[in-house]
């Protein structure tokens, strides 16, 4: 089997992407998705607040999905269904598997799609022992809207992910007891909006600078105890909060997922644990684009989409034409800035740039540098948190003038 | 139905036994209190195949294990189970370590111990580049290797019910009448006679004994809490790498494991209740202990931690005999390490005696193979293909990071011993083992196992009463 473009992933970034491909003239697109429907995460996200950035409409999940799977299907985009992808190498390659077989597509060019998965709490070290009612908040997000169980009826929730954050609203609606969210850091690291109206408005307590003592419960987990931190996340003796229920949820962070990637050799960047790339999103693997969580952990779908028509453009341009030399200059964090997306960025695209970066922790009245090496611009921002991906705006002259692009963010009070 | 024999306990012990038994014209049921096999220190171990270095001379502790790890290999291959004779080492760190790793070397040819050495530093840093740099020599045991013990476990009794024997699970042994035959009474009522009986208890050996009025041993009980990384790991050492012994045991170990993770414990510490709740302080004790003997473990990659629980007795040694004050009754207790590597040899050397007892001939039609949980995913694609071509279950992948398939999942639940929660099934597949904890399977797996016995989601149990995955009700 042959095709232009395989991109592996349905969710919203391989839908969007694909859309994008075509429209761009590159029709010989095949869309690999491992579930049954496509539309990824979004299918089981019901709640509202998709889309406001980009049709400023409050659409839930799954209609912000079937806005682009209607797309992809209006063209007659091809998408298999039920197909693993087990293996991918760097000429492009792509082996798959379903209940038809095993069989290999050779594409011109392939785009990464495939998204994240949650940290699991296994990762966390925690002491005590190992019942039934530990979930991740995803998993506890699918019993619920897919499959219309209630994993539990006293829950706390460690971790103030998005994902968390959503759960906690959601169990309370169905009528769970939310008995509070602990979350580690001084600072969540979900949405502002999402504190409010999951957590606020339902009168769930947030307990920041906590984390979690010990799990007990034989068969059925049946307490947690929390207990305070230090700066250092230490914990403080005496400080523990002891809480009887039936569900631990943990929404302790996404990890992009990348194994098919690095078994294919694509360069990783350990900081947001995607693939390094340019600003079309190719990887340092001529042919190979990436875009949306498999990239970096994105806070709204909005950005996925439009990444992955990025990606979905230049792979179409690939794919037609054929690879193109480029210049390099490379992105890179300052002061505050944990990341800065894309890592490369080309100066014979001789095209304006938007680069996306997450600060290291909150700022109010935050001023933004960016340090091209010929020039410095700052600008202002009222407030940035490391929970909100913040971008900033490179015109094709700035760029061109550009030894290196390095962001900054300082001032403001915390 | 009354049977010749009754096995009380489906740990490794008493699965190898089983299948050993399994062998003569003998009927044969094994009791279970848990939900599944496995479901006491075999599921919870190191999974080392020691070579024999340790047990002191003339024990029955140094006669098994060499025994045992001897039979190691051609069980394994028999029974389709995960073994690798991948060598241990023993670090010494100075010349009164040295001193030690002498006395182990002694000591292992004395329990025919076959090829160890004591090597320097260059020969141990070209077998292993991340033992710790202070190192000044080890004690190299080619004979060592690692099984995945509860795979061990769940083949052997399988291979033994294929073979005629009976298993009954949640079935606690919790009363025993002793007459010219035993009627061994579980707690749910139901009640099984048996010419004889061998206590394989494990953590419940003293009470088994003491229902048939022994009481000519204690059990006692010793955590060791363990660290494990994800197979992203994999490679970060070839062999086990000990620490020397002390009183206390033998110490935090680092080792890849049969399915390509790498293990780091344990600890060791008095358990009077035989809870396996792991200790707050315990990762910082793990964590200090492992990097003494390597350097640069990477702990990013863990994926997760448990506990088990080693049951010893006042006698120091195990106890593989006739009850010397109860008639009927075998026991074998205080089946420590190296009880796993052990298994093989006590389950032999149990069903000879047993045999020899009965007067009873072995089968004729006796079958000990086994085919391995992983022969679906050591096929070549065409080999697949006909597969799923055959069942498309088969082709469709459910657990991600694990590579596991529907058709490999209700294999679990239709094979013997049948898997009947969600970690019978993890236990027999992978599903929900690798990096993500079962994070994306769960739901599928869950449903596979309600339809395959007709039970609501709900129903389902983690591993067996109490233990519901979804406890909420229907929204
Ligand atoms: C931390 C640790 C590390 C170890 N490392 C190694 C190693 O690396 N190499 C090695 O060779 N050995 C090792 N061992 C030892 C090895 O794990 C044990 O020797 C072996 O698993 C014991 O098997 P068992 O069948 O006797 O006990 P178990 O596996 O505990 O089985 C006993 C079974 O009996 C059942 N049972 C109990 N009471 C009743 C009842 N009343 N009615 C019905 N059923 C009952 C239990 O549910 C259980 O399933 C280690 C042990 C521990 C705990």
């Amino acid at each position: 089997m042959k095709r232009d473009i395989v991109i592996i992933g349905g969710g919203p970034a391989g839908l969007a992407a694909a859309v994008a491909a075509y429209d761009a003239g590159c029709k010989n697109v095949l869309v690999v998705e491992r579930e049954s429907e496509v539309g990824g995460v979004l299918k089981q996200c019901i709640h509202n607040g998709f889309g406001l950035t980009r049709f400023k409409e409050n659409l839930t999940g799954p209609e912000y999905a079937h806005k682009f799977i209607e797309e992809a299907e209006k063209r007659g985009i091809e998408m298999l269904k039920d197909t693993f992808v087990t293996e991918l190498t760097a000429d492009k390659k792509v082996t798959c598997m379903n209940q038809s077989g095993i069989f290999t597509v050779e594409a011109k060019a392939v785009i990464l799609a495939m998204g994240c998965r949650e940290r699991s709490k296994g990762a966390l070290n925690i002491a005590g022992t190992r019942p039934a009612g530990l979930f991740s908040a995803g998993t506890a997000q699918k019993y619920v809207n897919v499959k219309g169980m209630l994993p539990g009826k006293r829950v706390v929730i460690l971790g103030s992910g998005d994902i968390g954050l959503i759960m906690a609203r959601r169990l309370t609606l169905e009528g769970a007891k939310v008995l509070c969210v602990s979350e580690i850091m001084p600072y969540s690291s979900g949405l502002r909006r999402n504190i409010a109206q999951c957590l606020n408005d339902f009168g769930i307590p947030l307990y920041l600078e906590h984390t979690v003592a010990e799990i007990e419960g034989e068969g059925r987990v049946s307490g947690v105890t929390l207990v305070k931190v230090d700066e250092n996340k230490r914990p403080i003796a005496g400080t523990e909060k002891h809480f009887d229920c039936d569900t631990v949820l943990f929404s302790v962070g996404l990890i992009p997922e990348n194994e098919l990637t690095e078994r294919a050799g694509v360069a990783l960047d350990p900081r947001t644990k995607g693939a390094v790339v340019d600003g079309d999103r190719q990887t340092q693997t001529e042919g190979v684009f990436a875009c949306g969580n498999v990239l970096h952990v994105h806070d709204l779908v909005d950005f996925v989409s439009e990444e992955a028509e990025i990606a979905g453009r230049a792979a179409a341009e690939y794919a037609l034409q054929g690879g193109r030399a480029h210049a390099y200059i490379s992105a890179e964090n300052g002061e505050n800035v944990t990341y800065v997306l894309p890592q490369r960025v080309d100066k014979n695209k001789n095209a304006p740039q938007k680069l996306f970066f997450r600060v290291r922790k909150a700022f109010r009245n935050a001023v933004v540098t960016v340090d091209t090496g010929a020039r410095r611009k700052t600008v202002k921002k009222i407030a940035v948190a490391p929970g909100e991906m913040e971008s900033v705006a490179l015109s094709a002259e700035e760029i061109g003038g550009a030894e290196y692009v390095k962001i900054a963010v300082t001032g403001g009070d915390r | 139905m009354k049977y010749d024999v009754a096995i009380i306990g489906g740990g490794v012990i008493g699965a190898l036994t089983a299948r050993e038994l399994a062998r003569y014209a003998l009927s044969v049921v094994v009791l279970e209190g848990a939900a599944d096999v496995a479901a006491g220190a075999s599921k919870a171990n190191s999974g080392i195949v020691h070579a024999g270095f340790d047990a002191a001379e003339g024990s029955l502790k140094a006669r098994y294990n060499v025994a045992g790890s001897r039979m190691m290999a051609t069980v394994c291959e028999e029974l389709g189970v995960g073994y690798e004779n991948n060598g241990s080492l023993v670090l010494a760190f100075d010349e009164a370590q040295i001193g030690i790793l002498e006395t182990l070397l002694a000591r292992g040819r004395a329990n025919g111990v076959r090829d160890l050495r004591i090597i320097g530093r260059e020969e141990l840093f070209l077998r292993e580049k991340h033992a710790s740099g202070r190192a000044v020599a080890a004690l190299y045991a080619p004979t060592g290797g690692i099984v995945c013990p509860f795979e061990l476990t769940i083949a052997a009794m399988g291979n033994a019910m294929d073979n005629g024997v009976l298993l009954l699970t949640d079935f606690e042994v919790v009363r025993a009448e002793n007459g010219k035959t035993v009627t061994l009474h579980a707690a749910d009522g139901r009640a099984v006679s048996a010419g004889y009986v061998v206590n394989c208890a494990g953590a419940g050996a003293e009470k088994i004994a003491r229902l048939f009025g022994d009481d000519s041993f204690t059990v006692g009980a010793r955590k060791g809490e363990y660290i494990l990384l994800d197979s992203a790991a994999k490679g970060f050492v070839k062999s086990t790498i000990f620490s020397v012994p002390t009183a206390a045991g033998k110490g935090v170990l680092v080792t890849p494991t049969a399915d390509g993770n790498i293990l780091i414990g344990p600890t060791s510490v008095e358990e009077p209740d035989f809870s396996t709740a792991i200790r707050r302080g315990a990762f910082g004790e793990i964590i200090e202990k492992a990097r003494a003997i390597c350097d640069g473990i990477p702990f990013g990659e863990t994926i997760t931690s448990f506990a088990g629980v080693r049951a010893y007795c006042d006698r120091h040694d195990f106890i593989v005999e006739e009850s010397r004050k109860a008639e009927n009754l075998f026991n074998t207790a205080g089946i420590e390490s190296p009880g796993l590597t052990s298994a093989p040899a006590i389950g032999k050397a149990v069903a000879e005696k047993i045999a020899a007892r009965f007067g009873a001939e072995k089968k004729k039609d006796f079958n000990p193979k086994r085919r391995a949980f992983s022969w679906f995913r050591k096929l070549g694609a065409a080999e697949k293909n006909a597969v799923i071509a055959e069942d498309p279950a088969y082709g469709k992948i459910v657990c991600r990071c694990e590579s596991v398939t529907l058709g490999e999942i209700v294999n679990a639940i239709r094979q013997n011993p049948p898997a009947r929660t969600l970690d019978g099934v993890k236990l027999r597949t992978r599903a929900g083992m690798g990096r993500c904890q079962s994070g994306f399977c769960q739901p599928a797996t869950l449903e596979t196992i309600a339809k395959e016995y007709g039970l609501s989601l709900g129903e389902v149990t983690k591993n067996g009463k109490n233990s519901a995955i979804v406890s909420g009700g229907a929204i």
